[in-house]
């Protein structure tokens, strides 16, 4: 077999000709080496790590040919999300404040992957300290959609979505604060995960909101997202918000769901007619196989993206404080003294819709607005948890589209902010409620443009999200 | 809400950022927008609802108080732009 003829089917067969000797994992590497560097279009990957991932390759290789026990993601080649910590390479969740930064520890998330014989590829372009849905907002230039690269891959993981559209990598990390993950996904064609809040640790997750942030994994299939869940999830001490609650190992056998969703937003104009006629053929399809459907409704629907937009702002303005050009970080040319080296650093280093959001962030935590805006939002955080929790004590999903339209032109909502953060109207609840989310393809526009169906499921409860997304 | 040049000099001085000229102008603009747009919680009731602040139901838990080493100072030391042997370096503070 010519190495260039080799196709990825899954990660579970990738390891199977591994193991089988059809293939090395070193010669595996090379390959995808090329494709990452000489067919990477896309402006997806910010660094290949080619030294590190070859020295992996060669260690696997070794492994197998000793006939020592090998990992379950033995031969996943892995691409990461630029705002992901891998030891001693390069880190700069694609801002100019983080240029030249070198991890020192590894992410929990990460670590996990290489402890299963994972290879890291290579780090991937994303928007700006992950706020945006676009990928416009990279220091480093937009992200291109491999399915048509005059269009946006999604945001803020849109490296990570375009290099497994791609096929520059099999699999990819990416991390999900407002839907960060699912979105793209459904703009490329892939599945994409967001775990419940508290399962994958965030250690060397470099934050953005903290009590939104989860780490979660691209793929092409259901299965492989599972298995690289199941492979990432689970306790860590280096993170005291991540859960001790067992991972389950096995998919749920449940085989009959009901499936609650928004009717009223469904059926509003604001929605792509094809995003519609594709998520009610699916639930026609659902209903034939015998699930049940049932339309509810959501008493804050239209508070749902401001919440989001006021408690991750806030969150961001006091995570971002750190970047002070003094420990680590670029530091500006023109520090006179430390408040200079402080501003000009910082206004140097951050690009112009990460000074936004700090600016609204310090507002809403500001002297006289806290109660208003800051202190309300948690308020409604919880109406909106305890909404979501009412559904899905109703039903065992709550389904939608997963963005109410297909890929936009790159520039087209540049100068719009608000219009992008409408983007996020059906992936923003499961950040807020803390529950897991899935999307899968559900079909594609006559102009050939993915679609995604989304599942928000009970937290923590993985297994029965993998049993329903399997059915799309 | 109206955004005051007063009211950005304080969130810029607590933001440790600089806006100048037309960004000025930009960000003024950019703030009354959003704020216009999040303005929509205060729509809704929240009489004597708890605020949610941690997302885990599970109690944190304090690890134990242990000494260990997490990174060297040459590490610590290793992604500053300006420093020695032993410290950060930063412009001069005093005056002689």
């Amino acid at each position: 077999m010519a190495l260039s003829d080799y196709s990825f089917i899954n990660l579970v067969s990738v390891r199977e000709d591994i193991v089988s000797k059809k293939i090395s994992a070193l010669d595996l590497v090379e390959l995808y080496l090329i494709r990452a560097t000489k067919e990477d279009k896309y402006n997806a990957f910010l660094e290949v790590f080619s030294d590190s991932a070859r020295t992996a390759a060669a260690a696997l290789d070794q492994k197998i040919a000793s006939g020592e026990a090998i990992g379950e993601l033995a031969g996943a080649i892995i691409g990461i999300k630029d705002n992901l910590c891998y030891k001693d390479h390069c880190v700069g969740a694609s801002s100019k404040i983080l240029d030249g930064f070198k991890s020192l520890y590894t992410a929990s998330a990460v670590q996990n992957l290489i402890d299963q014989d994972a290879i890291i590829i290579g780090r991937l372009n994303c928007d700006e300290f992950a706020m945006g849905s676009s990928n416009e907002n990279s220091a480093y230039g937009v992200v291109k959609n491999p399915i048509d690269t005059s269009l946006v891959p999604g945001g803020s993981s849109g490296g990570s979505a375009a290099s497994v559209a791609a096929n520059l990598c099999m699999a990819s990390l990416g991390s999900d604060t407002g839907g960060s993950i699912r979105q793209p996904a459904s703009f490329t064609g892939l599945v994409g995960l967001k775990p419940t809040y508290g399962r994958v640790s965030r250690y060397g997750l470099i934050a953005f909101a903290s009590s939104f942030d989860q780490i979660g994994p691209f793929t092409k299939s259901v299965d492989d997202s599972e298995l690289i869940y199941r492979v990432m999830a689970g306790k860590d001490p280096l993170d005291s918000t991540c859960s001790k609650q067992p991972v389950h190992k096995k998919r749920s056998t449940q085989s009959k769901f009901t499936f609650a969703y928004y009717e009223e937003v469904i059926n509003s104009p604001g929605l792509h007619p094809k995003t519609k006629e594709l998520f009610f053929n699916k639930i026609e399809v659902l209903k034939a196989a015998g699930h049940e459907v049932i339309s509810t409704s959501f008493p804050y629907l239209e508070q749902l993206v401001p919440c989001y937009y006021v408690l991750t702002t806030a969150e961001a303005s006091s995570n971002l404080g750190r970047y002070d050009g003094v420990h680590y970080g670029a530091r500006s040319k023109a520090s006179e003294d430390i408040p200079s080296t402080y501003f000009n650093s910082r206004t140097e280093g951050f690009g112009p819709e990460v000074k936004r959001r700090i600016m609204l962030g310090t507002f809403v935590l500001s002297t006289g607005y806290y109660d208003a805006y800051y202190s309300k939002g948690q308020k409604v955080r919880r109406l909106i948890k305890d909404a979501t929790d009412d559904i899905l004590s109703k039903a065992d999903f709550l389904i939608s589209p997963t963005t109410p339209h297909p890929a936009f032109k790159v520039g087209e909502k540049a100068n719009n902010p608000i219009a992008l953060y409408l983007e996020d109207i059906f992936t923003v609840q499961a950040n807020l409620a803390g529950n897991p989310a899935i999307t899968v393809p559900m079909g594609t526009t006559e102009g050939g443009l993915p679609l995604g169906f989304q599942f928000l499921g009970k937290s923590f409860d993985e297994e029965t999200l993998f049993a329903a997304a399997s059915l799309i | 809400m109206e955004i005051t040049d007063k009211m950005i000099e304080k969130l810029t001085d607590l933001s440790r950022l600089n806006f100048d000229g037309d960004q000025r102008d930009k960000i003024k603009g950019d703030l009354e927008k959003m704020i216009a747009f999040v303005d929509t919680l205060n729509t809704i009731n929240t009489d004597g609802v708890e605020p949610l602040i941690y997302m885990t139901k599970e109690p944190l838990e304090l690890r134990k108080d242990t000494i260990g080493t997490e990174l060297s100072q040459a590490e610590a030391l290793s992604n500053a732009t300006s420093k020695d042997s032993d410290y950060f370096k930063v412009p001069k503070v005093l005056d002689k």
